[in-house]
């Protein structure tokens, strides 16, 4: 156990698969930085020095800084992989997939089904992704609810230091493609962090606050922001049941109905949009295969259908508040009071 | 000429599949026999087999909507290509994929691919695979006079030039992009090869119509990009004989352009008379390859008709390795 930051983990997670396994190699813009420089390599190590030092490690063969070049950083993946190689290939800015959309979700989702089973395209793509850091419209988004709707690839987002470890070293050795979406807020987030080997399967969701009261599903760095609301709503003797996904692609369907059959009451907390989004795709799963447990209309919490705004003031009203979790839960407390169960 | 006779024979024989396969589905489409939408490569074959047969199975192509050629070249199961387009569970791809999208990963074969211009990013990472195994393998997209304008051949272009990467841009230009000409389409219409050479790498140029020209063109490209000098791109001039897809009324063909083409541009027949009048190989052994291969293309489609077909159940499978 080592307490270090969401940015540490990562590339310590990176060092010791590279370590481990001869084929995992690192593509992406700046990953090396200064190349071509007086600066020289390693000038920076990544925008997020989640790739610093592992190219005088790893060299240029497995550590390949690559021009200002989505769909060729994704293809180029998409072809080591077909040839064997674990590729992980880093997209600075989630928002920046629309730019490599094509090589995403029309080749390294399809060549395992449309090849009749016969292909293996074991990619990572890791972007950073989120709101909280007034880096404006085209930097901000949290696109993993848009990518969960693509058949043939898995979703991760992990919401500390250690799960990042854990998810991370998990998506290097799975056999599919994996997008991994680091919340870029959280990057100097610290935690103790399991030393050696340590995995998290996808698809097994973990319970951050137990209760029985009102149950919150969330993801990524939202998690933070329903523990805080949990937190403060104990001590008004109000127990949440804080649910963090991990994945939503598999997704935990287990986790989800069992609290809300316990619960009866369901919030879903996520910074995708409202429509056609997670928040409305967990909704509809509960409504689904849990309707007779619920005492309350489920309620979604996500920002407003817009794109993701640049001032301070402006982004606090777009990304759901701990205050904002909080009213949720007593609103769903209150709904029909006294109503036999 | 440095060809075995041998060689030859097994050139023509793998052209001849390629044309006789495509054809045969010409006529088999109109029968209204298989489903979607098909893409032949009639007119081309002395390219992809005067590129594939330097090729082993440790080299890696990848191919484009018009793919049924590249995936024979590079040693594709012809009668499992033939199931795979008539729908059948037991094709290539169990019928997943279809026309556009066969591949065979083992023969090095990526896959045609249905995206035009999206196959030399995947080229590229191919290269850098084999680069890193250090046993002198390459990677070779084929793509059109279509895909040249793809901002994505850029991408990949560049990328292989920064990185040294062990890749060929294999620009078939036959003329057409879809339903438009390469005068219209193509800024540098009369040299595609010159985009290439702009991003900085060594290109060569010649008539893909005659499969000993291609042949040799090919065994100087090889030869510079295995040595570690970086990716190369050839141009092939071309032509393809039937429409954009099946069905394609072609209304942006000159009065007897086909007719002209195939009396004046068939690479088979080309090939005839040049190793028949040197005397390299006598008429009647083409013959015997010719009736060989009538047969292998009836059988594909006898079988093809016979085989299989893919189950409603199948929907779900192949979706993810470990679900």
């Amino acid at each position: 156990m080592a307490v270090m930051q969401l940015r540490e983990a990562i590339n310590l997670t990176l060092r010791e698969e590279m370590d481990r396994d001869p084929t995992v190699m690192l593509l992406g813009e700046d990953i090396v930085g200064g190349m071509g420089t007086a600066g020289g390599p390693e000038a920076i190590g990544g925008i997020w020095k989640t790739s610093e030092g592992l190219f005088d490690r790893f060299g240029a063969g497995r550590v390949i800084d690559t021009p200002i070049s989505e769909s060729a950083i994704i293809g180029a993946a998409a072809g080591a992989a077909l040839t064997g190689k674990r590729p992980v290939a880093e997209i600075m800015f989630a928002d920046f997939v629309g730019v490599c959309m094509d090589q995403i979700w029309n080749q390294i989702a399809k060549f395992r089904y449309m090849f009749g089973g016969k292909s293996r395209c074991p990619v990572v793509i890791r972007v950073a992704y989120g709101a909280g850091r007034n880096a404006g419209p085209q930097h901000s988004q949290a696109v993993y609810g848009l990518m969960t709707a693509i058949p043939g690839l898995k979703i991760v987002v992990p919401s500390s230091p250690a799960e990042a470890k854990g998810l991370l070293t998990t998506a290097i050795r799975d056999d599919d493609p994996v997008l991994f979406f680091e919340p870029k807020a959280l990057y100097a987030m610290r935690e103790e962090v399991p030393a050696g080997e340590y995995l998290i399967p996808f698809g097994h969701a973990r319970t951050v606050r137990e209760g029985h009261d009102v149950t919150i599903v969330t993801i990524g760095q939202l998690v933070a922001t329903a523990a805080k609301a949990a937190d403060a709503l104990a001590n008004e003797g109000i127990s949440c049941d804080v649910i963090d996904l991990r994945t939503t692609s598999p997704l935990d369907e287990e986790a989800i109905l069992d609290s809300v059959e316990l619960t009866g009451r369901l919030i879903v907390l996520d910074e995708n949009g409202p429509r056609c989004g997670l928040a409305a795709d967990i909704a509809a799963l509960v409504g689904e295969k849990a309707f007779s447990a619920l005492r309350a209309p489920v309620k979604m919490i996500t920002p407003p259908h817009t794109p993701v705004p640049f001032a301070v003031e402006l982004e606090r009203a777009y990304l759901p508040q701990v205050d904002t979790v909080e009213q949720a839960v007593r609103a769903l407390l209150a709904f029909r009071e006294g109503d036999p169960r | 000429m440095q060809l075995s006779r041998e060689q030859m024979l097994q050139a023509y024989r793998q052209m001849k599949i390629i044309r006789e396969f495509e054809e045969r589905l010409h006529e088999e489409i109109q029968k209204g026999e298989i489903a979607g939408f098909t893409h032949l490569y009639s007119g081309q074959e002395a390219v992809a087999v005067g590129v594939c047969e330097h090729l082993t199975d440790g080299d890696t192509i990848i191919s484009t909507h018009r793919g049924h050629g590249h995936c024979i070249a590079k040693g594709c199961d012809v009668k499992g290509m033939m199931r795979e387009i008539y729908g059948s569970a037991e094709g290539l791809c169990k019928g997943k994929g279809g026309s556009m999208h066969i591949a065979d990963v083992d023969k090095g074969m990526l896959g045609a691919n249905g995206i035009v211009g999206a196959g030399a990013p995947i080229a590229v990472g191919a290269a850098l695979s084999a680069k890193l195994d250090g046993q002198g393998r390459v990677s070779i997209a084929f793509s059109g006079d279509g895909a040249c304008n793809q901002g994505t051949t850029f991408e990949a272009m560049n990328l292989a030039v920064v990185t040294k990467a062990p890749c060929i841009f294999l620009f078939e230009n036959n003329h057409y992009s879809e339903h438009t000409g390469v005068d219209y389409a193509v800024g540098t219409a009369s040299d595609i090869a010159g985009r290439a050479e702009a991003f900085g790498m060594k290109v060569w140029r010649g008539n893909g119509s005659d499969f000993f020209e291609t042949y040799e063109v090919m065994r100087e490209v090889l030869e510079h990009v295995r040595a570690g000098n970086g990716p190369a791109a050839v141009e092939l001039d071309t032509e393809r004989f039937f429409g954009h897809f099946e069905g394609d009324p072609q209304r942006y063909r000159g009065k007897g352009e086909l007719d002209r083409l195939r009396a004046e541009r068939d690479c088979l027949v080309a090939f005839r008379s040049k190793v028949t009048e040197a005397g390299l190989i006598e008429a009647g052994m083409l013959d015997d390859v010719d009736a060989e291969v009538l047969k292998l293309i009836d059988d594909a489609v006898a079988e093809a008709r016979a085989a299989p077909r893919a189950k409603p159940e199948d929907v779900l499978t192949d979706v993810y390795i470990n679900a």
